[in-house]
């Protein structure tokens, strides 16, 4: 061992090290020959679907929030026709993938860290090992894509729904009718701002999932680390989504401005 | 029969393991022969489940050799681990069941990926028999936290059997089963033996079901093979290790 290095960060640079080849190790094994389909589709039913309700609600309140809070403002400059556009901007570009994906962190992170540092306390891993079932290939593999696919896709539903709220919000002072507001919003997105937030999107689920799945699979010994998993894949998975959002804006930036 | 009897299908030498510092097992050597009993005792914390983990290779040993059906587990590489282990029935001493699956789907989990190719009508077959043979016919839909603790084993000991295989290692199959229960685990330990020739390795604190299915008795102590043999050697031993051990199994019989 170095004795220049501090015991800590000794330790904190074993856990990131650990942590990469980890990851490593799950890439590699995605690309294996046999894949688990049956087990994969049950991890998106549960990372997708289950996920809708709190999706859907945080995404309508998103929108309805951030009209209510910019109208004064525009109002003030006597841009209020730029509501519609400047509100679906900020919300396709940043807040519907950050706030989404933080809540992720918690709903998904958590529970995958909580059920694989369940089925390790328990053996359960160990048994699947002796079943000659590679747990990796059988319970992170299949987690970490599902979270990787259907992240994104909780993230742009939750976008539509973020400018349904947002027309909600409009209407409560205005009128305007959902076909002019949407028309409006959309005229002001492109391209570049829908892709690099998609890309942005499969990160945080990548992340996530990964996260979850490393917390919970390497749980140390006895009950109180089931609890010590699900905590520690919750505050991770948020620190990283947040790392991970502030390189992608700054390589959107870079490229597209 | 003879050259059946002296083919050996586990081999342990001189097997050291630690946690940290803790030396756990520091010289371990045992033979078990094929179609053969054998019963591993010991105290709480000797060491015997880090054992068998060691021989499936759940657990990496610190040194020694293992051979188990013929292949050396040190250099084994993860491929033929794979093949290896299905020859291998494990069953945990904690009983490892699946929570998330129901008492059906566990069974199934091992059948689908140890006998490839398997029918469902086989499939569904095979695990009514084996629901019958720990006496649960009608637990098949349950989810495991559904059943008792002693349900919770006897479900574990069928997923371990369900497999047939040549090799296996139970881990305090009787614990915390009434004595009736106890004693239809032991005759079906021996059954699974007669009918399939299977090899096993049995960990208990139980000495009925020692009694019931020993060929052959090892305990283990401070980290090494303390005494080795018949179990009435055991019962007759005026070593004050052994008579002490042996008087605290008979008077609360499983612990
Ligand atoms: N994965 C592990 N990490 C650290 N220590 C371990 C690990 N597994 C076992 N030990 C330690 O090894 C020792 C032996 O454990 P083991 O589970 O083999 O005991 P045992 O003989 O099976 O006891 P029991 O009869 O209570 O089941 C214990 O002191 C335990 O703390
Ligand atoms: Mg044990």
């Amino acid at each position: 061992m170095n004795m220049f290095v501090p015991a800590k960060v000794n330790d904190l640079l074993t856990a990131i090290a650990d942590a990469f080849l980890f990851a490593l190790r799950t890439v590699k094994e995605t690309f294996s020959r046999d894949f688990e389909v049956r087990e994969f589709l049950r991890q998106c039913f549960q990372v997708g679907y289950k996920s809708l309700p709190l999706v859907s609600i945080t995404g309508i309140i998103l929108g309805l929030v951030l009209t209510i809070q910019s109208r004064p403002t525009l109002v003030k400059f006597g841009a209020v026709a730029m509501l519609p556009g400047m509100v679906a901007v900020s919300l396709i570009r940043e807040m519907g993938p950050a706030i989404i994906a933080l809540i992720c962190a918690g709903k998904i992170g958590s529970s995958m860290g909580a059920e694989l540092g369940s089925m390790k306390v328990t053996e359960q891993i160990d048994a699947m090992e002796v079943s000659s079932t590679n747990p990796m290939r059988f319970l992170v593999v299949t987690r970490v894509l599902a979270a990787t696919l259907m992240i994104p896709l909780l993230i742009l539903y939750a976008d539509a729904l973020a400018i349904l709220g947002s027309w909600a919000g409009a209407n409560i002072k205005g009128d305007v009718t959902f076909v002019l507001f949407f028309s409006q919003a959309l005229a002001h997105i492109g391209f570049g701002d829908l892709l690099p937030a998609v890309i942005k999107s499969f990160f945080f689920g990548g992340v996530i999932g990964l996260v979850g799945c490393y917390k919970g699979y390497t749980a140390g010994r006895g009950t109180e680390s089931v609890g010590i998993a699900a905590n520690s894949a919750v505050v991770l998975a948020s620190l990283l989504v947040i790392i991970v959002d502030v390189i992608a804006v700054q390589i959107t930036d870079m490229l597209i401005l | 029969m003879n050259t059946a009897q002296t083919e050996t299908v586990v081999e342990i030498n001189g097997l050291k393991k630690s946690f940290g510092t803790q030396e756990v097992l520091k010289n371990v050597s045992l033979r078990l022969l094929k179609s053969e009993n054998l019963v591993i005792l010991g105290r709480s914390g000797s060491g015997k489940s880090v054992l068998i983990k060691c021989i499936v290779r759940l657990l990496n040993c610190d040194s020694g050799t293992i051979k188990v059906l013929g292949e050396d587990m040190n250099t084994l590489g993860n491929d033929d681990l794979g093949e290896l282990r299905k020859k291998i029935g494990f069953l945990f001493q904690s009983g490892a069941l699946y929570d998330s699956m129901t008492v059906k789907e566990n069974l199934e989990f091992p059948l689908r990926r140890i006998k490839k190719g398997i029918t469902q009508s086989e499939i569904d077959e095979k695990v009514k028999k084996v629901l019958e043979d720990v006496g649960l016919p009608d637990a098949l839909d349950k989810m495991p936290s559904q059943l008792s603790g002693g349900m919770r084993k006897r479900i574990s000991v069928a997923r371990t059997i369900i497999v047939e295989p040549v090799l296996m290692l139970y881990d305090e199959p009787t614990t915390g089963l009434d004595p009736e229960t106890s004693d239809e685990i032991s005759a079906l330990i021996n059954d699974i033996q007669a009918k399939h020739n299977t090899s096993s390795i049995i960990i208990t604190h139980d000495i009925e079901c020692a009694r019931a299915t020993a060929d052959r008795v090892i305990m283990l102590h401070d980290g090494g093979v303390y005494l080795e043999g018949k179990l009435e050697i055991f019962e007759k031993s005026a070593d004050p290790l052994v008579t002490s051990f042996f008087r605290t199994l008979c008077e609360q019989p499983n612990i």
